[in-house]
């Protein structure tokens, strides 16, 4: 009981900023001209009543939560990492490629192959602004912006006609999966895959990285003091490039994941901001890995019914953009959602990211 | 190799650079602003876009172009005071409020694009005309780069100085600085650090604005999602790389402008490389330069740090 009372107290703050988020968002909506409540409703009824959408909306929650944690991970070293939406394509375009170019594998061994590639190409493309940041002092937040870009431009590359395009097909993308490296489908008729099962297997090994073992400890001290972290004898530099590894090899598997369960293919773009998103996802859950589940999806629902809500209503699916902005301003701000609402109880003490030892932006 | 030295050639690219560094100064001024009274900006790319979008409204409503880059100013510098509200009223991490800054901006200009611009058939304002300076415009190789441009090229040129001369020769440069370095002791010294690091965001935001205005007003005449395009986070590696220093800035913004320039440029030359890889130049430079400047560059001592009065 008292358990339950805890994490209610805990997602208070968190609930109230979403329903702040909507407000607004109703506001916006309403200075465009449109009804808020049409809005509403048709993107509700685009993320659970239309037919399969319960699955689509499924499959939306499944990369916020592997690229929640990704961020989550880096909050909790004090690291903004921006680029999860770079390290997204350079997973899926790893995993894409195991995927197509392996033949004659069985299924046992294909999936966890390319899998496998994905969270390597997402760690390794995290590894650079890790090191960037360790040997010197160079702000992730700056270098994972460029290197999102320049993953853009590469994945646009390779597919765009390039090494990785197919030649056969009229629109630019690669060649599809091999079967043997597709991820089994949940339920028949539908859409949802494997993904969602390796996703909520995802969520408690993070939690026990992070909370039981000495490399989370590790990591928590180089979050909260980088001076104290290193006075006991802890690798900063280290542990900043261990962080942005496991954040990478996350947000890799996203990608893989998306093209091994869901698009067997992978297009030059994705055309959904995750970055972001994964940001605003990890920022609702306050980082903790059991609260990422419900804000992917949360989020996972909006972007789901945000197709359908723009369809119906006109309004766009950018109006999604404002809810996250507002969710995140109330999350980050608990001050202003408890004065808004006349709750008491002191909020805990966030992390400052934008004043670091060395942080230069 | 001989086309490749045509004095034509470089003149055009040396314009060509002027032209795309000009919302990279601007922000990059802005963001030396800011961060001189101690607040991080990553904002200044959904400034920028939100005073592109705003402008190019505002100009599309009033068929005036002047209208819209007023509007521009004053849109960047509100949506600028959002960002300061954020940072020193409710002291929320100033990377995190910057963030937000940026989401709302892509949610709200997305949002009124498709109320406002798509779906209607209107002729849209045009772009700022092109000021030829009277003898001036005629001199070669100056000529072309310096005296042909339209406004917002010609505002950031007269900003840098002014910029320049307000941090460094004024009293409120002064005590701008003072609060970037030692809030405490500008207090102590009766100044209201809560007022400046206000004033100094908000003039950043209007620095930014301006900026956004040249990709709707000046260089499209038209407003499109994202059309700022990752600017805002180049202009703050000048700004680093620029040692926080107006001149500074305004030569990084111009390597920058320069390396875009010329990576667009490059087939034209007859170099074989995919346009992809080309573009990608500004984005590379920038994190070399981030990496390699951070240790050399100073920043302001206090900056990110929020200050409440005890």
């Amino acid at each position: 009981m008292r358990l339950v009372l805890h994490w209610l107290r805990q997602a208070l703050v968190p609930l109230l900023s979403v329903i702040c988020g909507f407000i607004v968002a109703g506001f916006a909506v309403f200075l465009s001209g449109a009804n808020p409540v049409d809005a509403l409703v048709a993107l509700f009824q685009g993320a659970f009543l239309e037919r399969n959408s319960v699955s689509e909306t499924l499959i939306a929650t499944i990369p916020y939560i592997f690229l929640g944690l990704a961020v989550a991970i880096g909050f909790k070293a004090g690291l903004f990492n921006i680029g999860a939406e770079g390290q997204f394509y350079l997973g899926a375009i790893a995993g894409t490629y195991v995927g197509y170019s392996l033949h004659g594998l069985p299924a046992i061994v294909h999936i966890p192959l390319a899998v496998a590639a994905g969270m390597l190409g997402g760690l390794g493309y995290a590894v650079i602004p890790g090191v960037l940041k360790a040997r010197f002092g160079a702000h992730e937040v700056i270098t994972t912006i460029m290197l999102n870009h320049i993953a853009l431009a590469v994945s646009d590359y390779l597919i765009n006609r390039g090494p990785m395009g197919d030649p056969h097909a009229s629109a630019p993308k690669t060649p599809f999966i091999q079967h043997s490296a597709e991820l089994p489908i949940l339920i028949p008729n539908a859409r949802l895959h494997l993904g969602l099962l390796l996703a909520l297997a995802a969520v408690p090994i993070v939690w026990f990285l992070i909370e039981r073992t000495t490399v989370g400890f590790r990591l928590r001290a180089v979050g909260l003091n980088q001076t104290a972290a290193r006075a006991a004898g802890i690798s900063v530099g280290w542990t900043i490039v261990l962080v942005m590894a496991m954040s990478g090899a996350l947000a890799g598997l996203a990608g893989a994941d998306e093209v091994l369960g869901v698009s067997h293919f992978m297009p030059p773009t994705f055309s959904v901001g995750y970055g972001f998103d994964s940001i605003a996802v990890a920022l609702v859950a306050r980082s903790n890995p059991w609260g990422i589940v419900p804000a992917a999806f949360l989020f996972g629902s909006m972007r789901s019914g945000a197709g359908f809500m723009q369809l119906q209503t006109q309004v766009s699916a950018d109006l999604i953009s404002v809810v996250q902005a507002t969710v995140i301003i109330f999350v980050a701000a608990p001050v202003m959602v408890r004065w808004l609402f006349r709750l008491r109880e002191r909020p805990a003490i966030p992390t400052p990211l934008a004043a670091q030892e060395g942080a230069a932006v | 190799m001989n086309e490749f030295l045509q004095r034509a050639d470089l003149v055009g690219l040396a314009a060509a650079t002027l032209l795309a560094s000009t919302p990279l100064v601007l922000a990059a001024l802005g963001g030396v602003m800011s961060e001189r009274s101690g607040v991080v900006n990553i904002a200044l790319e959904g400034i920028m876009l939100t005073g592109a979008f705003m402008g190019y409204v505002a100009a599309l409503a009033t068929h005036n172009l002047w209208f819209g880059v007023g509007v521009a100013i004053l849109s960047g510098a509100l949506i600028a005071g959002l960002h300061a509200v954020l940072a020193i009223e409710f002291l929320v991490d100033q990377i995190v409020s910057g963030t937000v800054i940026n989401i709302l901006a892509v949610g709200i200009t997305g949002v009124y694009y498709r109320t406002f611009i798509q779906q209607q058939n209107v002729a849209g304002p045009g772009t700022l005309p092109v000021w030829k300076i009277p003898f001036l415009a005629n001199l070669p190789v100056l000529g072309p780069i310096f005296f042909q441009n339209q406004f917002v090229t010609y505002a950031m040129v007269v900003l840098v100085v002014c910029v320049h001369l307000l941090l460094f020769r004024s009293v409120w440069g002064l005590r701008t600085r003072a609060c970037g370095e030692h809030p405490l002791a500008a207090e102590t010294a009766g100044i209201s650090v809560r007022f400046m690091r206000y004033g100094n965001v908000m003039l950043s935001g209007a620095l930014g604005g301006l900026g956004g205005a040249y990709f709707s007003l000046q260089q499209v005449g038209n407003f499109l999602p994202n059309m700022t395009g990752g600017k805002g986070f180049i202009a703050l590696a000048a700004m680093i790389f620029g040692k926080w220093t107006p001149f500074g800035a305004f030569l990084a913004s111009l390597l920058f402008a320069a390396s875009d320039a010329l990576g667009s440029r490059l087939q034209f030359y007859g170099i074989n490389i995919p346009y992809q890889i080309t573009s990608t130049l500004p984005y590379v430079l920038t994190i070399i330069v981030v990496a390699g400047a951070v240790g050399r560059a100073i920043a302001p001592a206090a900056v990110g740090r929020p200050y409440k009065k005890s």
